[in-house]
């Protein structure tokens, strides 16, 4: 009997297990496939997809960067290049360049986490390719503009979509390499409007 | 192909003309079974590919075509523009036998498949030994690759595919002759005035072979796991386990000829399927019609095609299925399973044929008890299965997709649905819901 035992009971057991095994393997033939037909088939861009704290390309929001350059001093492989050039009469100081190598960003989010007013963000974008290497170095600033204040609470300018900065920036891929355009500062007589703001904001 | 000839000879044309035309029909005939059984493979290919990739939660190829059903085309395409690649040190003229005999060992055995009434292209006295008999020249084939290749993974490939063909060719032997023992003949299709197997079952399934008594059921899943592993398939796909040997016997195999050995493996499937629905499922027989009845409109025979392959298709899907679900067997495993279960189960279940043949004559009581002896635990183990397979799909909480075809149309596709895939039923058992 317990011969019969040794020899019955495995397969019964292995009867049992591969019955299971292909009930279960039949089910998965009525889900829904966990794909997402990129690039051609998809409701709508993957970037709306994405989770939300997933990190994608980064954006600078002009509107409340303060050219502390916080973001230049940790990223650790150097990809931000900030300047900031001070009008010689009025004292008033200009962003003029904030460039983003984004073939060399590592996408470590560091420079997000230290800017003190959320400028800099990871926007939802990854398609940057492009045709040519030097159009990798994203370009934020086109013309001078004044530096933000820090805002007050809750007076913070609505920040606009996410990625709606840096998209127009990446173009597309066969857009061809055109060369930044030198930034000047604004003559003395142009700086009147920012200067209005400043006496009550620090 | 008889059928043909004796149309032929109706002509009454003079002798050279009449032969010249019967080369020319055996030539058509022949190609016509080759082109079909090739189309059948590459379509197999899609459905597996298709099949493996829903198990998977994929989509798999989808593409090509409606569905993706020309993958099959295009990756044949691929296959004959690549470099045809000979090893230095291979035995030359062995190692470009091999494909050959390979694919001529599977594709010749369509000959004698029964696709429909009269749609069989010879329907020999001898079908069953016939089949058998020319599968088994694949060994030659796959044992010739692998030595003339000169390369010990293909080696070993060649030798374990021998060694499994040769052990597995007699539990499907014995699981075979069960229905062989109920017809009383070896023919495969057969008509009215000369009953082959096909003819000798009905269209319910209660006058299949294998619900015929609960020995029948048992030789056919004899017969049907025994061929599995005769076709090399996962999971007794040993001659070519992937993460041991390579590819096994078709490593240094390129271009067409891999395509050969390729398309040979599922043509094998197909023939597999093919025959257990013939010998066993009752074949092209349609539902509640007498033979002379489907003899006598075509409109019939054409169903009874469709019938067939429904019924050839189905099994079909359960071989690309086990593949999907079943881990591969170790050496010692797949001969134990061969010598030490299936051989003695085979054997009985042929020695109880034997007897309840003798006990049990078609129509009488007994034999009416023993068909639904089988029929309802069959029918029941199938309830059982769909009920554990709801349950399965209820446990992890996805809806139920019954727009299969729709998969693929642009724009049907939602992923923000998966947002709860993979969750664990609600305390209450009735699973999330959406």
């Amino acid at each position: 009997m317990k011969a019969l035992d040794r020899y019955l009971l495995p397969v019964a057991r292995s009867l049992v297990t591969i019955f299971d095994g292909l009930a279960v393997t039949f089910s998965y033939l009525f889900r829904r496939p966990i794909t997402i037909q990129y690039p051609d088939r998809i409701e709508k861009p993957v970037a709306d997809m994405l989770p939300e704290r997933s990190r994608g390309i980064l954006e600078v929001d002009l509107q409340i960067c303060t050219g502390c350059s916080m973001c230049a001093k940790t990223c650790p492989i150097d990809c931000i290049k900030i300047e900031v050039q001070s009008e010689p009469t009025t004292k008033q100081r200009y962003l003029t360049r904030f460039d983003i190598d984004i073939g060399k960003c590592m996408f470590c989010g560091l420079c997000v986490e230290a800017c003190p007013t959320g400028a800099i963000r990871h926007s939802h974008e990854f398609e940057g390719t492009t045709c040519d290497v030097r159009r990798l170095v994203l370009h934020f600033v086109e013309s001078a503009r004044p530096v933000a204040k820090p805002p007050k609470k809750g007076e913070e300018p609505a920040s606009p979509p996410l990625g709606s900065i840096v998209r127009p920036l990446l173009g597309t891929a066969f857009d061809p390499y055109r060369p930044p355009k030198p930034v000047e500062l604004p003559r003395p007589a142009a700086q009147a409007a920012p200067s209005e703001t400043e006496g009550g904001n620090i | 192909m008889r059928t043909v000839f004796e149309y032929l000879k109706a002509l009454q044309l003079e002798p050279f003309w009449q032969q010249l035309l019967a080369a020319a029909a055996v030539v058509v005939i022949a190609a016509l079974v080759f082109v079909v059984a090739l189309t059948i493979a590459g379509l197999l290919v899609v459905v597996e590919r298709r099949v493996a990739g829903r198990v998977q939660s994929r989509i798999g190829p989808n593409r090509v075509g409606p569905l993706g059903l020309l993958q099959w085309l295009a990756d044949g395409l691929k296959l004959i523009m690549k470099e045809d690649v000979i090893p230095a040190a291979a035995d030359q003229p062995l190692f470009r036998l091999a494909p050959y005999l390979v694919m001529v060992g599977v594709f010749s055995a369509f000959a004698s498949v029964p696709f429909g009434m009269y749609l069989i292209a010879a329907d020999v006295n001898v079908g069953v030994l016939f089949i058998l008999a020319i599968t088994s020249l694949g060994t030659v084939g796959i044992l010739m690759s692998g030595w003339a290749s000169n390369n010990k993974w293909s080696l070993l490939g060649g030798i374990r595919s021998a060694a499994q063909i040769v052990s597995y060719e007699v539990p499907a032997l014995l699981g075979a002759l069960s229905p062989v023992l109920l017809a009383g003949t070896l023919q495969m299709s057969g008509t009215e005035s000369e009953p082959g197997i096909v003819a000798l079952q009905g269209g319910w399934p209660w006058q299949w072979f294998v619900f015929r008594n609960p020995c029948a059921l048992g030789a056919f899943f004899v017969y049907f796991i025994a061929a599995v592993a005769e076709g090399n398939r996962t999971p007794f796909d040993l001659p070519e386990a992937e993460s041991e040997l390579v590819a096994g016997f078709n490593t240094e195999y390129s271009g067409m000829r891999f395509a050969g050995f390729f398309l040979a493996e599922f043509a094998n499937v197909y023939l597999v399927s093919a025959v257990a629905t013939t010998l066993f499922f009752g074949g092209w027989q349609v539902p509640g019609l007498s033979l002379a009845e489907q003899a006598g409109d075509p409109r019939w025979i054409i169903l009874g095609l469709v019938i067939f392959v429904a019924k050839a298709s189905i099994f079909c899907f359960v071989i690309v299925w086990l593949r999907w679900t079943l881990p591969r067997l170790r050496v010692d495993q797949l001969m134990g399973l061969c010598y030490r279960y299936l051989l003695p189960l085979g054997l009985l279940c042929l020695l109880g044929n034997a007897a309840l043949v003798l006990v049990a004559s078609e129509g009488s009581t007994v034999d009416w008890v023993l068909r639904l002896l089988t029929l309802v635990p069959a029918a029941a183990v199938l309830v059982l299965f769909f009920w554990r397979v709801s349950y399965h799909i209820r446990r992890v909480g996805d809806r139920v997709d019954l727009d299969l075809l729709a998969r693929g149309v642009k724009g049907r596709f939602h992923p923000e649905r998966h947002r709860h895939y993979g969750k664990l039923a609600s305390p209450t058992g009735k699973g999330v819901t959406q």
